[in-house]
């Protein structure tokens, strides 16, 4: 399962689902760096995302973060828990802290995302 | 400094709960020494000087002409906020002070008050890359067998802890010779310390391992700005600026305006405009909180009333709180206002300055 997910060099993951559709969620990495979460903005339902462009936003104490959109489409499903409960986030990144699902316009867009080699080479190289 | 060692709200509760330490080297340490230093600073600062006594520091505004400017202007504005000290006299009893400026403002300031020096009688040492600048702040500072009694000797414990705040003393911790006050920028007791670079990190050190064990903490520029905020004070870039009314902001305090000839006094007094915006507190109902900029509104309506100057997350209150510069008719305790932020608005009410008030029982 692991060689499916995808990252964006902005620290979202993407995943294809056995139902045509893209998870995306928060890195561990990223949710790590970020610390004292304090609020999530998310799109609705129906909402139309652009790969590279904002689809939400996280605060934490420190600053505002921009969520940037791994592929384009139209957001599907909404995990409407976690505004209330950022501590998922960290516990649980690529699972229960889920945070949207696209029905994406080309799923071929997740073949210019890092794979997880690529991700770790950048984090490894960023935390340095 | 780093904003976070390892998270700001861990860092921020250690310094209310037992104690934080603050490397604060990057400010500005500016010695004044010499036959004519009191009363050439009395000339300069907002605070008087001429008769601060010696081991007693002050707050104070400094005024004057930034002459760093691209577009340097003749008339003289706010160019930092500082707290003044003055030591022991030298062995020949010439004066000697000491004035900590933000590491923003340093060059300016330095500039404008060597431009200011007389022919003799005034001598100007920056020490700021010689020395270091460490703040040990929380109730565990001052506590019996605290963090001071673990690193000084008993009767230097006993000396400092007897210092009244905006106390200061010269005296060593441990074999370290240091500029001890009784101040700090986060509404804890505590001391700032002065030491030379070379002992700075055995310094701090030695004063981890005492509280390691008990939850001392590190603590980076981002509990710093925390901590001062629900302690109310004001941070030079966000509620004072080169132009702003000090009454408006609540630091009349540092103001001593009769018989007085500093620069731009007589501008300070004319900022004193009846009717302008005031600092206001302000408490959010959810986690997030308005920030530097964003505007305040009366609640259900577009019209701008005020804009936050400092907002945060506050770890104590556990919700969002903020300062805002608003008009009176909005400043009232309890009035309540929304925050336009980045599209939405956050419900805000006007509370009491400051956020947080130290229990005084504890120390």
């Amino acid at each position: 399962m692991e060689q499916s997910r995808r990252y964006a060099k902005s620290h979202e993951w993407a995943r294809r689902e056995d139902d045509g559709t893209v998870t995306v969620g928060i890195s561990a990495y990223a949710v790590e760096a970020l610390t004292d979460l304090v609020f999530m903005q998310l799109p609705e339902v129906g909402a139309m995302v652009k790969a590279g462009e904002s689809f939400g936003e996280i605060e934490s104490v420190k600053a505002v973060s921009d969520l940037y959109a791994p592929v384009s489409g139209e957001v599907v499903a909404v995990n409407t828990e976690l505004p209330g409960r950022l501590e998922t986030l960290g516990e649980d990144p690529y699972g229960s802290g889920w945070v949207i699902r696209i029905q994406p316009a080309d799923v071929g867009q997740l073949e210019t995302l890092l794979d997880q080699a690529a991700y770790d080479a950048l984090v490894g190289g960023e935390s340095h | 400094m780093p904003v976070q060692y390892e998270s700001i709200v861990a860092e921020h509760l250690a310094t209310r709960q037992v104690a934080g330490l603050f490397d604060v080297s990057h400010m500005g340490r500016v010695f004044v020494e010499g036959p004519q230093a009191l009363s050439w600073l009395e000339g300069l600062l907002t605070r008087r000087v001429a008769d601060l006594a010696v081991g007693r520091a002050r707050y104070t505004l400094v005024t004057g002409v930034d002459r760093t400017a691209v577009k340097a202007t003749t008339a003289p504005v706010i160019l930092d906020d500082a707290l003044v000290t003055r030591l022991a006299d030298a062995d020949n009893g010439t004066p000697r002070l000491l004035l900590v400026v933000n590491a923003s403002n340093c060059p300016r300031v330095i500039r404008w008050l060597e431009s200011q020096l007389p022919a003799s009688g005034v001598q100007l040492t920056d020490r700021t890359a010689a020395t270091a600048m460490i703040a040990v702040q929380g109730p565990l500072v001052f506590a019996a067998e605290g963090l001071l009694r673990q690193v000084c000797a008993a009767d230097t414990t006993s000396m400092l802890a007897a210092l009244p705040v905006y106390g200061a003393a010269e005296t060593t911790i441990g074999e370290t010779p240091a500029i001890v006050s009784r101040t700090g920028y986060t509404g804890e007791d505590g001391v700032e310390l002065v030491v030379d670079s070379a002992v700075a990190v055995s310094l701090w050190e030695r004063l981890l391992a005492a509280g390691g064990d008990r939850g001392v903490r590190p603590c980076g520029l981002g509990s710093r700005d925390t901590l001062r905020l629900e302690a109310g004070m004001p941070l030079y870039g966000h509620e004072l600026t080169e132009l702003t009314d000090p009454f408006a902001i609540g630091l009349g305090r540092a103001i001593e305006l009769d018989g007085r000839t500093f620069p731009g006094v007589a501008e300070l007094s004319a900022r004193r405009v009846a009717g302008g915006r005031q600092r206001v507190g302000l408490q959010f109902q959810e986690k997030r909180a308005a920030r530097l900029g964003d505007m305040i509104l009366p609640s259900g309506t577009d019209r701008v009333c005020g804009e936050v100057t400092s907002g945060s997350f506050s770890p104590t209150l556990g919700c969002g709180i903020a300062m805002a510069m608003v008009e009176p008719a909005a400043a009232a305790v309890g009035t309540e206002l929304e925050a336009a932020v980045r599209g939405s608005r956050l419900p805000a009410r006007v509370v009491p300055l400051p956020f947080y008030r130290r229990s005084r029982e504890a120390s």
